[in-house]
């Protein structure tokens, strides 16, 4: 098992009182899962993405990342749980806007490995893989929708993840592009055996999933 | 791609907001390069001047007073002229010049005189005064006087330094303007005193001082004259203000036991509070700078770090710690702080250099040391400034790049 989820609780203090986004949630992944988390504006799906990427800590609950705890509570902890264990991909693509798609790669990379020439050479390669190797030296401007998500995608791998949390990935995408994702996606779950955890809205890209929950109110209903 | 090659790209990325962060800084340190460089070269100019007025410092027999010296009594104590060697083979620091005289009031016909015996040509150094009245030219060059600016060189009838200061002879004496007046003497005119004839060399400008009333001659022709062996009454020194200021006179006073050493404290007092204020007045500018200065990076930094919100979230989100954000927002103030403390030091010494003569006639030359105390004091402000914003900006979420602008 790759993930198990232990009595989750995010709660939020708003004006009309608190509210919990996901609310005492228990879920197991098994590892080389593509699991798709679907549900109404405000289910708590992203949330708990956050969470099990380790950039939300929860209110209660634990996480056991194959088969350790995390201390889900140590800013130093969980940024380098994110290092080594977890790759993102987001709607917003998330590139810095002034580094080139390799330079956006090889910042990366640099969390972990220092040697610049590795780091370039590795990032060069990720951007070939994901089919933009005549765009290794543009901006992010530059470069379509499309093409930037799947940059993203390719810094997402850089650190060689077991995990892959994807939040809307095809969500500014037109359909033509969304399936061009999605199968990169599928591509990295089935050939490299990283576990995909993706949230989206789309049923067609809930299709995907090999594991398919739905939450609502924060809770496990599917 | 390394945490500073990110640093310097996002610097360049956004040049209207370095510039601007730049210029704050810049216009900073030029303000205090350029204070401090106009005021080190006129704390000078003001202490040439100072000195200008003649010796600061007097050496008394022990007994006497300064009335003593000025009234120039016939019985007035007196010490051995050997005390002038020991100071001069004490080579203390800040002794410009000395004079050492032997001073007594003398009858000629009706009238009383003040005679003087000096050794001409330090009495001449010490007394620039006179150079400006076209006696003698032996530039002053004290030593807490500057290099460029405050010294300017006179012009001198080389007949009368030559004649001055080589050649005072035992029959040659200068007189001050009120005894020329008396006697109705005027250059190469003849005097008497106490049976011994003088020529005339030359009559002194009118000082409004006692010197008007004297008639100076060479020290060992009056020693003779008066019968009192290798004696003297006072030695005048031209000391350094700042060297009197940092113990000349207890130093003098360790090298001649038995005098008594007393400065002319308005002279003294003139030039040491001058530097005071000098220093003062940069140091009041320091601190408004640093303060301003600080407040203006802070803002800088903090506006940058609003604008970044999202990148820091990305850099977070793919497993950047927070001491490495801090990292990036120092390493950013450090280098606007290094580039700033050049600029500003250019700056502030192009205006100093242009200023300078334009404003107060003085001219300024660059200070090389006040580069590294600019850079010093421009990376302390960038740094102080950029504390607070990049402790905010450890605080930004990860996930701060998935939120709405």
């Amino acid at each position: 098992m790759l993930i198990q989820i232990k009595n989750l609780t995010k709660t939020y203090q708003r004006l009309e009182g608190a509210i919990n986004a996901v609310d005492n949630l228990s879920l197991d992944i098994p590892r080389g899962e593509f699991v798709t988390i679907t549900g109404t504006s405000g289910s708590g799906k992203t949330t708990l993405l956050l969470i099990l990427g380790g950039l939300l800590q929860p209110t209660t609950g634990s996480l056991i990342y194959n088969g350790k705890e995390i201390n889900l509570h140590n800013d130093n902890d969980l940024a380098t749980f994110r290092s080594k264990h977890v790759g993102f991909v987001m709607q917003s693509f998330a590139l810095i806007p002034y580094l080139t798609a390799t330079e956006n790669i090889m910042i990366a990379l640099n969390v972990k490995n220092k040697n610049k020439h590795e780091n370039k050479k590795r990032a060069i390669e990720l951007l070939e893989w994901v089919g933009l190797a005549d765009r290794t030296t543009h901006y992010p401007k530059e470069l379509s929708a499309g093409q930037q998500q799947r940059v993203a995608i390719a810094r997402a791998l850089a650190n060689n993840p077991d995990l892959l949390l994807a939040d809307e990935p095809t969500g500014n995408l037109d359909p033509g592009l969304s399936e061009e994702i999605l199968t990169i996606l599928k591509e990295i779950n089935q050939k490299q055996s990283t576990t995909v955890v993706m949230v989206t809205h789309s049923p067609v890209a809930a299709e995907y999933g090999t594991l398919r929950i739905k939450l609502n109110n924060g809770i496990l209903i599917n | 791609m390394t945490l500073t090659e990110l640093t310097i790209k996002e610097l360049w990325h956004r040049k209207s907001q370095l510039i601007s962060g730049l210029l704050a800084i810049t216009l900073g340190i030029g303000v205090i390069v350029g204070i401090r460089s106009i005021s080190v070269v006129s704390e000078k100019a003001v202490a040439v001047n100072l000195d200008n007025l003649g010796a600061n410092i007097l050496v008394l027999p022990q007994a006497a007073s300064v009335d003593n010296y000025y009234a120039a009594d016939i019985d007035a104590p007196t010490f051995s002229e050997s005390y002038v060697e020991k100071i001069v083979t004490s080579t203390l620091p800040g002794v410009d010049n000395m004079s050492p005289k032997l001073t007594r009031r003398v009858k000629i016909g009706n009238e009383n005189i003040v005679l003087t015996g000096i050794l001409p040509k330090s009495e001449i150094a010490s007394k620039p005064i006179w150079q400006s009245g076209g006696l003698l030219g032996n530039k002053v060059n004290p030593s807490c006087a500057p290099k460029a600016g405050a010294e300017k060189t006179k012009n001198i009838d080389p007949k009368l330094q030559r004649k001055g200061i080589e050649t005072l002879a035992s029959n040659d004496c200068f007189l001050g303007s009120a005894v020329a007046q008396k006697f109705k003497l005027k250059e190469n005119g003849k005097l008497t005193i106490q049976g011994k004839e003088f020529n005339v060399v030359k009559v002194l400008p009118e000082t409004g001082t006692v010197d008007d009333d004297r008639v100076f001659a060479n020290l060992h022709e009056v020693q003779a004259l008066l019968g009192t062996g290798e004696q003297i009454s006072a030695i005048e020194i031209m000391g350094c203000c700042s060297a009197i200021s940092e113990g000349l006179l207890s130093k003098l006073r360790n090298i001649l036991p038995d005098t008594r050493i007393t400065t002319i404290g308005q002279i003294v007092s003139t030039q040491i509070e001058t530097n005071r204020m000098m220093n003062k007045i940069s140091l009041v500018f320091l601190i408004i700078i640093l303060f301003v200065g600080s407040i203006s990076i802070g803002n800088y930094i903090w506006a940058n770090v609003n604008e970044r919100r999202k990148e820091i979230g990305i850099l977070r989100m793919i497993g950047y710690h927070k001491k490495q954000v801090y990292y990036i927002l120092i390493l950013k103030a450090l280098i606007i702080g290094i580039v700033g403390g050049v600029l500003g030091y250019v700056l502030g010494t192009l205006a100093a250099i242009w200023l300078g003569p334009l404003f107060i006639g003085i001219e300024v030359s660059p200070i090389y040391s006040l580069l590294f105390l600019s850079i010093a004091i421009s990376i302390i402000i960038s740094i102080i400034g950029s504390v607070i914003p990049a402790y905010m900006a450890g605080k930004i979420e990860p996930f701060s790049n998935m939120q709405e602008d």
